[in-house]
């Protein structure tokens, strides 16, 4: 890698990035979301999150693991009835974090 | 000083997605010096990108040396979410200057919008704090950020296998602690169970592109849930019962 290579990847990154994120709120006193955009927008946490997750904790190494010796999902299992059942997010994190790495480290 | 009280409660807000996002910095930190790149490669990305995910996605493409066109167009892809995120935000921001709104669209993250965004919903923040509030959350995860990057490039050096220690678990955790408390409907279940179905299904895509249209299924589904209930006579299943 290259001085060159490095700028050009942080301004491109940068660009894309800062562009998704501020392109509505530029012309924010003009955008009207229709309604049933408005509807639908409330699922995009649950739906973005569970996507980027999911892969990671049933599959940690490309292919599809579930069973005990798999550390992310017993973690994730953890932080999700925690979370479930005691509504509360430090705890859900850290015991879930705890988990993993008891699991992974046993 | 009510805008340092309001910025506060941001910060205390953010908290424990500070806590989950701390080792997931120090990972990047300590992955962009074993994949030998230069420090300050790493140190301006989280200063100038800020963008956890996307981050940890283009430092694996680089590792794979692909062109600078597919690192770019890949974090488009993971970063698209952010725009369902802004169009949500819209109607808090849009009586702000620009310059306010330019900062809010810089600090546009998961966690800050998972912080602030159901404090409008329940009425605990308005038209005159919100942005203050969402400020303090976006200040306190920037400063943890960019700390954490460069403790990692630092101890990265130090402890050579640190980045197989997992610490991305982190990521994985602080995402749940987000999900879990909107899982109070049955419309939320099911999003949440044909997002995460079709992710796993989708995962072979090119270019994460499977994490988009897994998302949009689930968002879909959601929809299809609510309207289906709708036709009943029930309670209104606003985000407002949001809490977080």
């Amino acid at each position: 890698m290259t001085l060159p290579d490095y700028i050009l990847i942080i301004t491109g990154m940068f660009i894309v990035t800062f562009g998704v994120r501020f392109v509505l709120f530029a012309r924010a006193d003009k955008v009207v979301m229709p309604a049933f955009v408005e509807k639908a927008l409330k699922f995009v946490p649950v739906a973005v999150l569970t996507s980027i997750i999911t892969p990671m904790t049933l599959m940690p190494n490309k292919h599809i693991n579930i069973s005990l010796d798999n550390p992310w999902l017993l973690g994730a299992i953890a932080a999700f009835v925690v979370g479930i059942w005691r509504q509360q997010q430090l705890l859900t994190i850290v015991v879930g974090v705890l988990v993993f790495f008891v699991a992974k480290y046993w | 000083m009510n805008t340092v009280k309001e910025m506060r409660r941001g910060f205390v807000a953010s908290i424990p997605m500070i806590v989950g996002g701390i080792p997931f910095g120090l990972l990047f930190g300590s992955l962009a010096s074993s994949h030998g790149l230069s420090p300050w490669f790493a140190i301006a990305m989280s200063a100038i990108v800020f963008a956890g995910s996307a981050q940890f996605v283009a430092l694996g493409l680089i590792a794979l040396h692909a062109p600078i066109w597919v690192i770019v167009s890949t974090t488009f892809i993971v970063n698209l979410r952010h725009l369902l995120y802004a169009a949500d935000m819209v109607k808090f921001v849009r009586h702000l200057p620009l310059s306010m709104r330019f900062l809010m669209g810089f600090g546009l993250i998961d966690e800050t919008y998972a912080a602030v965004r159901p404090m409008y919903g329940i009425g605990a923040v308005n038209e005159d704090s919100g942005h203050k509030v969402y400020l303090g959350s976006f200040l306190s995860f920037y400063i943890m950020w960019n700390l954490t990057t460069l403790l990692g490039i630092l101890s990265g050096e130090l402890i050579p296998g640190m980045s197989h220690w997992g610490l991305e678990f982190a990521m994985v955790a602080t995402f749940i602690g987000i999900i879990t408390p909107y899982l109070k409907h049955k419309s939320f279940w099911l999003c949440l169970v044909c997002a995460g179905g079709s992710s796993i299904l989708l995962s072979g895509l090119p270019n994460n592109l499977g994490l988009l249209v897994s998302a949009l299924i689930g968002v879909l589904m959601g929809v299809v849930a609510d309207a289906m209930v709708n036709s009943k006579p029930q309670k209104d299943n606003d985000i407002k019962e949001v809490e977080s």
